[in-house]
């Protein structure tokens, strides 16, 4: 009973600083532009079965994906535990799930396989960010928050795993006539060790569940946010090809007013600005993508201006968001400014007028960010609202007004190429 | 042979016969007026006259699609563009647009029809690629014997739009076989023309994009490049002068290929 007691206090707590977490970030989702309508349900079903539960896109890198992926997988199945251990919690049982039978020990069988691998992966993980300098996990934007951010979200998931190992081999050592589950590596290690380890069973149990909820509440502030939003990020991604750079609707009304003059304006539709300029010109899915950013670098490390040396890093475009939003946001929702934006204060012309829109961010992104779309509604708001363009840029816009074309030829030559 | 004057028809002059052609040829500002790109112009409407094709090319009617425009903020510019071109072609009612060049392709097909233009645009290595597999296009003569390529994708024609194969299939059905690079399809390195660069400027830096992407067609020790794009034909040709590998490495483009090939 009081374990009981225990338990509902400590989940009472989780969802409470959850819930205060989810209500911080709804108010900056409300500051927010709207985006694509979310349509095509039955294809942005199979797209997500395809890219998240698949990880097709994570095994671009074919090593290294195929850990993330069984990491991914183990956390699948090992969440079906974490339901079970929350249950069991609440009502004061043992394994309730395991009346499911065969499914039972499919699940327990592979999570605490997984469990192992994970141990190992993690590791690697951690390794691979301490000693072995991966490039990509380098630049302007990867601050030494970012490092230990990465390193303490490992850390977190190893002791997790560890756990839950300690959990089930307590378990079965509590249970010598027979138990419910198939604990594959578990029952190895109780094999393998010539003593009493039944009571690793509770404190197994205690830490892992608690370690969950600090976990769960870690996140939101952690760019390992991605646990929770990668998949729906996936789901609610844009579909459309990479290279469709969708049409401002402000813009058409404009134009066709200006070509046919007898048409009627309405002032009730005044636009605010064109472009982006700070956080409260983003869409909400632009919001929502630099919350799931892992800050991976996949997008950095193919950009053809980054290879080159240029300024422009799309990771820190969507780690840049994040930052001015947990800057800006409290003070917008007062209705105050703080004379900052994001374009100038975090994200520099230089950077933004480096990209060729080649889309291999886009393409590369395990979640499905659109790097370049951004990139262009800060390009928008220089050339719309500050005519602050390149100068070339600008003789280019005057060549194609004057003579239809980017060059300085005159429409009258346009059949000359014929004549050779 | 390249100075000769090639028929094109022109939409005004058939629809004053009232004739319509079944395709639109999209020539583009590059294959207009870059002295480069206009010889690919010129080798694809040899092949469409070759094949007999009913189509036409707008003439002195056609203007920018917008797209560098667009993509370099010019939303307004990009807009008055679209909607100017798209009064053209619905005027005659165009059905089938063929482009050569990806980035008009892609603006056409993806960004024209919420502005009211509805087409079934082509691109010209995907026309080929049927006409070939329809057999109506016959390859019998490879003028390049013994040599090899590679193929540089486009990145509004591949990561863009997903057309990895056409091009390719156009390629090898002269050259057999083509060597692909370290970076393809949907790797594929850009060759840092898009999204306006091509009329700028670059940013600071230790390199050039197009140089990067020569040094890895270098490494890959052909004879030939191909690619599909005119922004692509531009970078790559610089970068190979840059390299001063001119005489062991030319850049053709697809449809220059088809066009030695028919000896046209």
């Amino acid at each position: 009973m009081t374990k009981q007691i225990l338990f509902i206090i400590s989940l009472a707590i989780t969802l409470g600083v959850f819930a205060w977490s989810v209500k911080r970030l709804w108010a900056f989702f409300k500051l927010t532009k709207p985006s694509y309508p979310i349509k095509n349900i039955g294809a942005r079903i199979s797209h997500t079965l395809d890219v998240a539960f698949g990880q097709t896109k994570i095994f671009r890198k074919p090593v290294i994906g195929l850990m993330h992926a069984l990491v991914f997988w183990g956390f699948l199945v090992i969440t079906l535990g974490s339901i079970e251990i929350v249950i069991d919690g609440v009502f004061g049982l043992e394994r309730s799930f395991a009346f499911t039978g065969w499914f039972y020990d499919f699940v327990m069988a592979s999570g605490d396989i997984f469990a192992l691998l994970i141990i190992i992966f993690i590791k690697a993980f951690s390794l691979r960010r301490s000693i072995l300098r991966v490039k990509r996990f380098s630049g302007v934007e990867m601050s030494s928050k970012s490092y230990w951010d990465a390193q303490i979200a490992l850390t977190f998931i190893g002791f997790l795993m560890l756990s839950l190992l300690a959990f089930n081999v307590g378990y079965i050592s509590n249970h010598p006539n027979g138990y419910e589950g198939v604990y594959p590596v578990s029952a190895a290690i109780v094999n393998l060790v010539n003593a009493d380890l039944g009571w690793l069973q509770e404190p197994g149990w205690w830490v892992h569940i608690l370690l969950i909820f600090a976990f769960a509440n870690y996140l939101p502030y952690s760019k390992h946010f991605h646990v929770f939003l990668s998949v729906p990020n996936v789901f609610l991604a844009n579909l459309e090809p990479l290279t469709k750079y969708p049409n401002l609707e402000s813009i058409t009304k404009e134009v066709k007013l200006m070509l046919d003059p007898e048409a009627a304006y309405d002032e009730s539709e005044e636009v605010a600005r064109f472009g982006v300029k700070d956080v409260e010109d983003v869409s909400w899915k632009n919001y929502m993508d630099s919350l799931a950013c892992t800050q991976c670098g996949r997008c950095t490390d193919v950009c053809p201006a980054n290879i080159t040396g240029k300024l422009l890093s799309p990771r820190k475009i969507f780690v840049d968001l994040r930052k001015r939003m947990d800057e800006k946001g409290p003070i917008a929702i007062k209705g105050e400014d703080d004379g900052k934006s994001l374009l100038r204060d975090y994200i520099t012309e230089e950077e933004l007028w480096a990209c060729t829109t080649c889309n291999a961010c886009a393409q590369e992104c395990p979640i499905d960010i659109s790097h370049p779309n951004l990139i262009m509604d800060m390009r928008r708001y220089l050339v719309m609202e500050e005519a602050a363009a390149p100068a070339e840029l600008n003789a280019m816009f005057t060549n194609i007004e004057n003579n239809g074309a980017p060059w300085q030829f005159s429409p009258e030559d346009r059949l000359k190429w014929t004549e050779g | 042979m390249t100075d000769k004057k090639l028929h094109v028809p022109v939409m005004a002059d058939l629809a004053a016969k009232g004739e319509k052609p079944e395709y639109l040829y999209w020539v583009g500002c590059a294959g207009a007026f870059d002295d480069r790109y206009q010889k690919v112009a010129r080798a694809f409407a040899k092949i469409l006259n070759h094949l007999e094709v009913s189509y036409a090319v707008l003439g002195k009617e056609e203007s920018c699609t917008g797209d560098a425009a667009k993509r370099a903020g010019n939303e307004m510019l990009f807009q008055m563009q679209a909607m100017q071109n798209i009064e053209v072609l619905n005027g005659y009612e165009v059905d089938k647009i063929i482009c050569t060049c990806p980035h008009c392709y892609n603006t056409l097909k993806n960004e024209y029809p919420e502005l009211g233009g509805n087409y079934n645009v082509i691109n010209y290595t995907e026309f080929l690629d049927e006409m070939i597999q329809a057999g109506k296009l016959k390859l019998e003569n490879n003028p390049f014997k013994g040599e090899s390529i590679t193929y540089h994708d486009p990145c509004y024609l591949g990561r863009g739009n997903k057309i990895y194969d056409a091009p390719r299939n156009v390629v090898k059905a002269v050259f057999g076989d083509v060597k692909e690079l370290k970076r393809s399809k949907s790797f594929g390195l850009c060759c840092g023309a898009g999204g306006a660069q091509m009329f700028k400027e670059t940013e600071k830096g230790d390199k050039e994009v197009n140089i990067e992407r020569t040094e890895e067609i270098i490494e890959r020790k052909v004879d030939k490049v191909a690619s599909a794009c005119p922004f692509c034909m531009t970078m790559l040709t610089d970068g190979i002068k840059l390299k001063n590998k001119e005489s062991e490495l030319q850049n053709l483009d697809v449809a220059e290929i088809i066009e030695k090939a028919l000896e046209l």
